[in-house]
């Protein structure tokens, strides 16, 4: 039925333009608005004696829509209809850790004291933003039992660069070299390939084993044969298929003997916040996503936030500027002798700082130690109540997050992608898709702790359902899902092929 | 714990179901002893706690509007219209992830492409990404764009006063790479060109236009004020143009997050950075956007990718189209001469000061002044006088920025302290 609405929507009919239809709001670009005749959406005082002091022209060129107020609110409210988000429904994104975003934490960011400060004001003026960065440090290098932390990159893969950028330094002050090769795991997420290659390395994969953990006889190949050619390895722990590596501390040792550093992608961390310190895996290195982890709002693609936390060796090269105290007061330490510099404007992502120390403080150490325990302990209920189903990439207890593939369903026609377009249907954001790349039509699932029972059982009722659907043949409306979305399936290609990235490109 | 629904029946249910008697069991894969470990860190506070706990930490800093307030170099203070926060903090914006499934993230996609599609207009470049980290990385990708496109050059030439963070950060990524000062060489890769320039002066570039095109060079073109977008002439003989754009719709944040973005040329498109929206079709001939040109991404091609960069600026990005939407040409254009308009004024004002030097013969809504004392003393005894008078940019110059913020009263003021300083 409702299918049919929609298509008799499109045809376009010559008797009106409709405005939608019922709550299903029409949304046309700013630019196709028809535009008001109102001088702008803000006031702003207009300057009667202007004189132009640019040594340039004035400017006639420029093409913004200009709209009132009430339809700027409009436009974007409606676009806004369009989206899924955490606060609409489970998001169990694999590797992404979509847990729920407090409003606490908004409200405090927009404290004036934190959102309307410079970052070149005076640093007397500025001590309690020094002390909020202090204090964040500290409970970094306590979560992951490290001796030193930046807040300086921006993002996840930000401080992947500033991890492997530090210990390209190390080697460099110490051998006069910074060696020629990173190892990395093939089930690594694929900013860490790419972090290792801007970072002037060449990339050894490791494989993963047929129980999902990284291979230890193939890294003490590895090892042997390159010996200190090798910087360092970058690993992801707990790994993408949902495996803890369990011989993180001899892969550690082997690392350390020829003189490499252990790089930990943190991306996973909320499986062991609060529970297991990293250091104690033997990790020299590693960045936390305090979006991820720390529940900061992921907004549509960002701002992140990637912190890095190293041990005492790696401490001399870490990136600028980071907050110290010192004589009782706060202060930014901008230069130190052989850092590898400073990565981005300013300082960090500070709004962020702000957001993810109010999430650690509403939870404590006991909240946090709940969270992983919870993560871990949903992520095997799921597993668990899926494993007839669907085919589960490697046995055995996981971590946060559980690794399915389509095979069982792969021979009536059915792939991954679609099992997330009826999940989608069905009014779930679909599970991580075709990652990790070990496994093919992997489906990663990852619910975080902030789901309620209730929701976890509902996800896996419709997996079911799906598997059942499929099964009993109904492959021709599997494929044919989502139909209840703003638009169907779309033509990925074809926006590839042909590019139109502006409004202006739209043809006529 | 307010945030976990979980209660211990819950809890005991599914560890039936999964088969374990205990969550510890679960970690079966840790290393013995690791497990459970002690942290010293405090127990958990409540939401009246924390935002009492926090707001005694914020109110150690004083914000802009309690002096009057004069910095910019790269970030600026000015008006937020409130129905921007309002609609960056609807849930469907805020707590939403990348776009990667188009059918139920079209809310997103759209405003990625208005954004993209404002860009270029402000810009005068052909195609835009869906934003990067900030104006500094923003111009690291360029350089690194630029050298991708233009292989066989080998020298990065800063031409004229780049912003001393961008400098940095520029550094940082360059390593033991130089970064020249002047166009003697034949062998450039490309050319960095600040308008308005660290010290607020805006430039012609039709001279670097015409060495670049003379050396084979590319024209990367920065600007940290995207404001002056409003006034000055788009830089359309560029080939890059990057840079900040927390002016609009972003708070100054202590310096982050905020806004960096990326245009260039068509013919780049395939070499440009981070995430882009383009307009499809779907499976019934409508229209619909969906994140494109995915091949140059890490997550496809790994250690092949154009870049490192997963995340970008979403919600920023999203605050920047909304408040543009509502200046639109007009709002612009008036909000860009207001602050050039008040600007010359305090120019104006401390020309005609005997005691210091204005450096600048023009400039957008920034310029310099030189001082008979140490710009540290000056800003020092100024702040005492509870006015930002600016940023220090050499021993005894100071950049100064003005803009919609700062009323008539300010302005005088700022002179008058002068006055009683010097």
């Amino acid at each position: 039925m409702n299918n049919k609405i929609i298509k008799e929507e499109t045809k376009k009919t010559n008797t009106m333009e409709f405005e939608g239809r019922g709550l299903n709001f029409k949304v046309e670009l700013l630019n196709q608005r028809k535009l008001c005749n109102t001088i702008s959406g803000v006031d702003i005082q207009e300057v009667d004696d202007f004189v132009l002091n640019t040594g340039l022209s004035e400017r006639e060129d420029l093409d913004i829509p200009t709209h009132s107020e009430p339809e700027v609110i409009r436009h974007f409210t409606r676009l806004s209809q369009k989206n899924y988000s955490i606060d609409t429904g489970f998001y169990p994104l694999g590797s992404c850790t979509m847990k729920y975003n407090p409003r606490v934490n908004e409200l405090v960011a927009r404290l004036p004291g934190f959102s309307n400060i410079h970052p070149l004001q005076d640093e007397s003026t500025v001590q309690g933003a020094l002390e909020l960065m202090y204090e964040l440090q500290n409970w970094l290098k306590e979560l992951s039992g490290l001796d030193a932390v930046s807040l300086n990159p921006a993002a996840g893969a930000h401080g992947e660069y500033a991890g492997i950028r530090t210990i390209k330094q190390a080697h460099l002050k110490k051998e006069n070299t910074p060696r020629k090769y990173i190892i990395i795991p093939d089930s690594a997420h694929g900013t860490n390939p790419a972090t290792a290659v801007s970072c002037g390395y060449d990339i050894i994969m490791a494989k993963t084993t047929n129980e999902g953990y990284c291979d230890l006889a193939e890294i003490e190949e590895i090892i042997l044969k390159h010996g200190k050619e090798i910087a360092g390895i970058m690993l992801t722990n707990p790994n993408t298929s949902g495996k803890f590596e369990k011989d993180i501390i001899k892969i550690a040792d082997l690392i350390h003997s020829i003189g490499a550093y252990f790089y930990c992608d943190g991306a996973n961390f909320n499986a062991i916040v609060g529970n297991i310190k990293p250091a104690d895996l033997g990790i020299d290195v590693m960045h936390f996503n305090l979006h991820k982890t720390f529940s900061t709002p992921h907004g549509g693609g960002g701002p992140g936030c990637g912190p890095i936390a190293v041990c005492n060796k790696l401490k001399p090269y870490l990136p600028v500027p980071f907050a110290d105290f010192k004589n009782g007061k706060y202060e930014l330490i901008r230069e130190t002798n052989d850092t590898i510099g400073q990565l981005k404007n300013f300082y960090g992502q500070f709004a962020l700082m702000v957001r993810a120390l109010s999430y650690m403080l509403s939870n404590g150490k006991n909240g946090l130690s709940q969270v992983s325990k919870d993560a871990v302990l949903s992520a095997n209920y799921i597993q668990k109540s899926l494993e007839e189903h669907y085919h589960l990439a490697y046995s055995g207890h996981c971590m946060h997050e559980c690794l399915f593939t389509d095979k069982k369903q792969k021979a009536s026609g059915i792939t991954t992608v679609d099992i997330a377009k009826s999940l989608v249907e069905y009014g779930f954001h679909p599970m991580t898709m075709y990652f990790p790349l070990t496994v093919s039509g992997a489906m990663l699932i990852e619910p975080t702790e902030t789901e309620t029972k209730e929701t976890i059982d509902k996800f896996i009722e419709t997996l079911i359902f799906i598997a059942d659907k499929v099964e009993h043949g109904d492959i021709e409306e599997i494929k044919s899902f989502p139909i209840s979305t703003p638009k169907r399936r779309l033509n990925e290609t074809e926006a590839a092929r042909n590019p139109i990235l502006t409004w202006y490109q739209i043809p006529n | 714990m307010r945030y976990l629904p979980l209660s211990n029946k819950d809890r005991q249910d599914m560890l039936e179901r999964i088969g374990v008697s205990d969550v510890k069991d679960l970690f079966i894969d840790a290393p013995e002893g690791l497990f459970g470990k002690n942290f010293d860190l405090p127990d958990n506070k409540s939401e009246q706690e924390v935002i009492s706990y926090l707001s005694n930490i914020a109110k150690k800093n004083q914000p802009a509007n309690d002096s009057a307030f004069f910095l910019g170099a790269g970030c600026y203070r000015h008006f937020i219209p409130a129905t921007v926060d309002h609609l960056v903090q609807r849930a469907e914006f805020l707590t939403s992830y990348t776009p990667y499934q188009p059918e139920i993230s079209q809310g997103t996609l759209a405003v990625i492409f208005e954004y993209q599609s404002m860009i270029c207009s402000l810009t005068g470049m052909d195609v835009s990404n869906a934003s990067l980290y900030d104006g500094a990385t923003s111009l690291v990708e360029a350089v690194l764009m630029a050298k991708r496109v233009n292989k066989k050059k080998k020298n990065i030439v800063v031409a004229n006063e780049l912003n001393s963070q961008y400098l940095d950060v520029l550094q940082t990524y360059l390593q033991e790479e130089t970064i020249h000062k002047s166009c003697d060489t034949d062998d450039i890769c490309a050319i960095i060109v600040q308008t308005p320039d660290y010290y607020g002066t805006p430039h012609n570039l039709t001279k670097y236009k015409e060495i670049c095109d003379k050396k084979g060079a590319l024209l990367i073109v920065v600007n940290t004020e995207i404001i002056s977008f409003g006034l000055l002439p788009a830089p359309k003989e560029a080939d890059i143009v990057v840079g900040e754009a927390q002016s609009l719709g972003v708070a100054m944040n202590f310096g982050g997050p905020h806004l960096g973005y990326f245009a260039c040329k068509e013919k780049y498109v395939r070499q440009m950075p981070g995430r882009i929206c383009g307009l499809t079709k779907d499976e019934e001939g409508k229209d619909g956007f969906v994140l494109t040109l995915n091949a140059r991404e890490q997550h496809i091609r790994r250690q092949k990718a154009t870049s490192n960069i997963c995340s970008n600026q979403g919600l920023n990005m999203v605050a920047f189209t909304i408040h543009l939407a509502l200046l639109g040409r007009n709002g612009l254009k008036r909000l860009a001469k207001l602050n050039h308009h008040l600007a010359n004024i305090l120019k104006e004002t401390l020309a005609n000061n005997e005691k210091i030097k204005v450096i600048n013969k023009s400039f957008f809504n920034e310029f310099v002044i030189e001082l008979p004392i140490k710009a540290d003393l000056f800003l020092e005894k100024m702040l005492q006088k509870n006015i930002m008078a600016g940023v220090k940019v050499a021993d005894n110059r100071v950049l100064i920025a003005v803009t919609e913020m700062n009323s008539q009263i300010d302005i005088e003021n700022y002179n008058k302290a002068i006055d009683e300083i010097l």
